[in-house]
C-alpha cells in the first residue's frame, strides 16, 4: 500500500514536527520505498508467536518508596529555553 | 620506550598507580594528540581540557599521598556524546541540544569517574545514535583514521575513531542496532555491546529503549575488559538493570579454546559480501579450530527478517522516546515560535531535528498510528520474538557464534547517504543481537586490499560476556592484531 502525502502530513502532525512541501514529498517517498521493503515481514506466519517480553522476571525488581535523588531545581531550570522566574514559560494553551 | 599515547589503558593507568608517570602527563598527552589529528577527523565534540587537567592533578595528589587509585587510575577516556556529564555540555550530536547542560552524570560516567578515569571529552555521533556512518551528526562528520575519506561507522564513529587515533585510551559508546560494532569493525579497535539489562542506562539519551544498550571501544581486549568490569552491574537507578553479580572479565591469554563450540550462522554468510571480509572471517574461524575450538555450521532461519523488525521496532520507539523534546524545559525553542503551542513544538522540532531523526520519528509515527499499529509495530515486536528463538536454538548446540561485523569494510563518505534503504543495510549482521538482548564483541582480524580493518563479530549467550572475551584475547595474541595503529 502506497503512502500518501496525506499520511505523511497526519503522522506529521501526530509527532508535532511542521514539515516544508518538499520535506513532505521526500518523506512520502521515502516511506513508501522503505515499507515497500519490509513487506516481505508480511509473509512471515506470526500468528501464534508471543511477542517477546524484552523484561524478564528478572529484571524490574520493586523498590521502597523512598525520594532518593537530592533536589537540583536549580540546575534543572538553568537548562530551559524561555523562564519566568522560576517558570517555564510557554505560549497561550487555553483562550 | 613506547611514547606514553601508544601504551595500553592497563599500562597507562599502572604507570600512574606506581608514579611512573602522573596523570597530567597522560591528559596532556591526549590533549596533544587531539591538537594533531582531530581537525582531520572530527571525534571530538567537545574537549574538556580545563576539566580534565583539573580531574588528573587531584589524582597525582593523591597518588603523592599515598591513597590508593582505582584501575582506571588517570587514563583520559571519551565518552560519547548521548551520555550525560554533570556540568559538561550532551549534545547527542543534535542542533536541538546544542547547549544542553545536564545536572547530573549517568551511572557509567560516575562509575568511570569513581574508578578514577578522566573524562576527556564527549565524542561525536550520529544525531541521537541513528546512523551507521557519522554523517548525520548535527555537527559535522566524523572521518576514519585508516582513510579520512570513509566513514568511522556509526552510530558511535567518534568514539571508535577517537581510540583507533590515540586520541583517548578507550572510550564509552552504545550500541542499538550495532552502534558499537560497526565502529570498532571499520576503525580496527575492539568493541563490546554487553547484554541488555547489564550495562545502567540512566542518564543516557534514550534512542530505542527496548535496544539500547551502553558498552566500550579500546584499542585491546583486556582494555575493553577492564572497562567494561568498571561500568558493568546492577543501578538502582535503572529498573532494567540485572541483580546478576559481575563477573571478573579475565580473558584468557595463552589459554587454548579445547571444549569450546562455536557456531558459524549460515546466514550470515551473504550475498554480496566484500570478498576479503569473508575471506578474513574464515580465516579467523580456522585459527580458532586450530587452537582447539570445534567449529560447526548452524542456522538462524529468520535473519532475513531482522532489518525490518529492528528498523520498525526502533522507529517505534524513538517516536515515543524524542516526544520529549517540546521546547520547554530544556533544549532550544525557536525564535519565532508561532500562534501557539502547537506551532511551538512543531516549529521548535522542525528546525531541532535532523533529517535521519525526523525521517524515523515520521516512520515510527506512522508505524504506530491507529491502522497501521497491527500490520508493522505488532508484526515486529512477533517476528522479533522469533528472531530471539533462532538464538536460543542455536546456543543448545554452541557456546558463541563467529560471524562478521558488516558486509563491506568502511564505505566512503557520501556513498550510501541517497538511499535510507541502503545505510540501513549497513546493519543487517548486527541488529538481530540487540532484537535478541544478546552480548557481543568485536575484535580485528584483518584488513582489506586496500588496508582497511576488517572486525570480527562473537555473540555469546545472555551474561556471557566472559567468553566472548576469552574467545577474542585468544584471537587477538594468534593474529598478531594487537595494538595495530593507523598511520596518521
Amino acid at each position: 500500500m502506497p503512502i500518501t502525502r496525506d499520511d505523511v502530513r497526519r503522522s506529521a502532525l501526530l509527532a508535532r514536527l511542521s514539515l516544508t512541501p518538499a520535506e513532505e514529498e521526500r518523506f512520502t517517498a521515502d516511506l513508501s520505498h522503505i515499507l515497500d521493503a519490509f513487506t516481505t515481514l508480511q509473509a512471515l506466519p506470526t500468528e501464534d508467536v508471543e511477542v517477546m517480553r524484552p523484561l524478564d522476571s528478572e529484571l524490574a525488581p520493586l523498590r521502597d518508596d523512598v525520594v532518593t535523588n537530592p533536589p537540583a531545581a536549580d540546575a534543572l531550570l538553568a537548562g530551559a529555553p524561555d523562564l519566568h522566574g522560576r517558570l517555564f514559560h510557554v505560549p497561550k494553551i487555553i483562550e | 620506550m613506547t611514547p606514553l599515547i601508544d601504551s595500553t589503558l592497563q599500562a597507562a593507568a599502572a604507570g600512574v598507580r606506581s608514579g611512573a608517570h602522573s596523570a597530567r602527563e597522560l591528559v596532556d598527552a591526549a590533549l596533544a594528540r587531539i591538537d594533531a589529528v582531530d581537525a582531520r577527523l572530527g571525534a571530538m565534540l567537545t574537549v574538556d581540557a580545563e576539566g580534565a587537567r583539573a580531574a588528573a592533578d587531584a589524582i597525582d595528589r593523591r597518588q603523592a599521598a599515598g591513597e590508593p587509585l582505582g584501575p582506571l587510575a588517570g587514563v583520559p577516556i571519551g565518552v560519547k556524546d548521548n551520555i550525560c556529564t554533570r556540568g559538561l555540555r550532551t549534545t547527542a550530536a543534535s542542533r536541538l541540544l546544542e547547549r544542553f547542560v545536564p545536572a547530573y552524570d549517568a551511572t557509567v560516567v560516575a562509575r568511570l569517574r569513581a574508578a578514577d578515569a578522566v573524562v576527556l571529552g564527549k565524542t561525536n555521533l550520529d544525531e541521537f545514535g541513528m546512523g551507521s556512518s557519522n554523517e548525520n551528526s548535527g555537527f559535522h562528520p566524523t572521518r576514519n583514521p585508516w582513510d579520512t575519506s570513509r566513514v568511522p561507522g556509526g552510530s558511535s564513529g567518534g568514539s571508535g575513531a577517537a581510540v583507533a587515533a590515540g586520541e583517548c585510551w578507550g572510550a564509552l559508546g552504545t550500541d542499538t542496532g550495532g552502534s558499537i560494532r560497526l565502529p570498532a569493525s571499520f576503525c580496527g579497535v575492539v568493541g563490546v555491546k554487553p547484554t541488555y539489562g547489564r550495562v545502567s542506562r540512566f542518564g543516557v539519551i534514550a534512542y530505542a529503549s527496548s535496544l539500547d544498550q551502553v558498552g566500550v571501544l579500546a584499542r585491546t581486549v583486556d582494555d575493553a575488559a577492564l572497562l567494561l568490569a568498571c561500568i558493568a552491574g546492577h543501578d538502582p537507578l535503572d529498573a532494567t538493570t540485572s541483580t546478576r553479580p559481575v563477573p571478573a572479565y579475565v580473558p584468557g591469554h595463552g589459554a587454548d579454546l579445547r571444549g569450546l563450540r562455536l557456531g558459524l550462522p549460515r546466514e550470515y554468510f551473504v550475498d554480496g559480501m566484500q570478498a576479503e571480509v569473508d575471506t578474513a572471517v574464515r580465516r579467523a574461524v580456522a585459527e580458532l579450530e586450530h587452537l582447539g575450538a570445534r567449529v560447526q555450521s548452524v542456522s538462524l532461519p529468520h535473519t532475513p527478517y531482522a532489518i525490518a523488525t529492528y528498523y520498525l521496532v526502533a522507529t517505534a520507539e524513538a517516536s515515543s522516546n524524542l516526544a520529549r523534546y517540546d521546547g520547554v524545559r530544556y533544549g532550544e525553542r525557536v525564535a519565532d515560535a508561532g500562534d501557539g503551542v502547537l506551532e511551538m513544538y512543531q516549529r521548535s522540532r522542525a528546525a531541532g531535528f535532523g533529517p535521519e531523526v525526523k525521517r524515523r520519528i515520521m516512520l515510527g509515527t506512522y508505524a504506530l498510528s491507529a491502522g497501521y499499529y497491527d500490520a508493522y509495530y505488532l508484526k515486529a515486536q512477533r517476528a522479533r520474538a522469533l528472531i530471539a528463538r533462532d538464538f536460543e536454538a542455536a546456543f543448545a548446540a554452541c557456546d558463541a557464534l563467529v560471524t562478521a561485523v558488516a558486509p563491506t569494510t568502511a564505505f566512503p563518505l557520501g556513498a550510501r547517504t541517497a538511499d535510507p534503504l541502503t545505510m540501513y543495510l549497513s546493519d543487517v549482521l548486527t541488529t538481530s543481537v540487540n532484537l535478541a538482548g544478546l552480548p557481543a564483541v568485536v575484535v580485528p582480524c584483518g584488513f582489506d586490499n586496500a588496508g582497511l580493518p576488517i572486525g570480527l563479530q562473537l555473540i555469546g549467550r545472555r551474561f556471557d560476556e566472559a567468553t566472548l572475551l576469552r574467545i577474542a584475547a585468544v584471537h587477538e595474541a594468534a593474529s598478531g592484531m594487537r595494538g595495530r595503529r593507523p598511520p596518521l
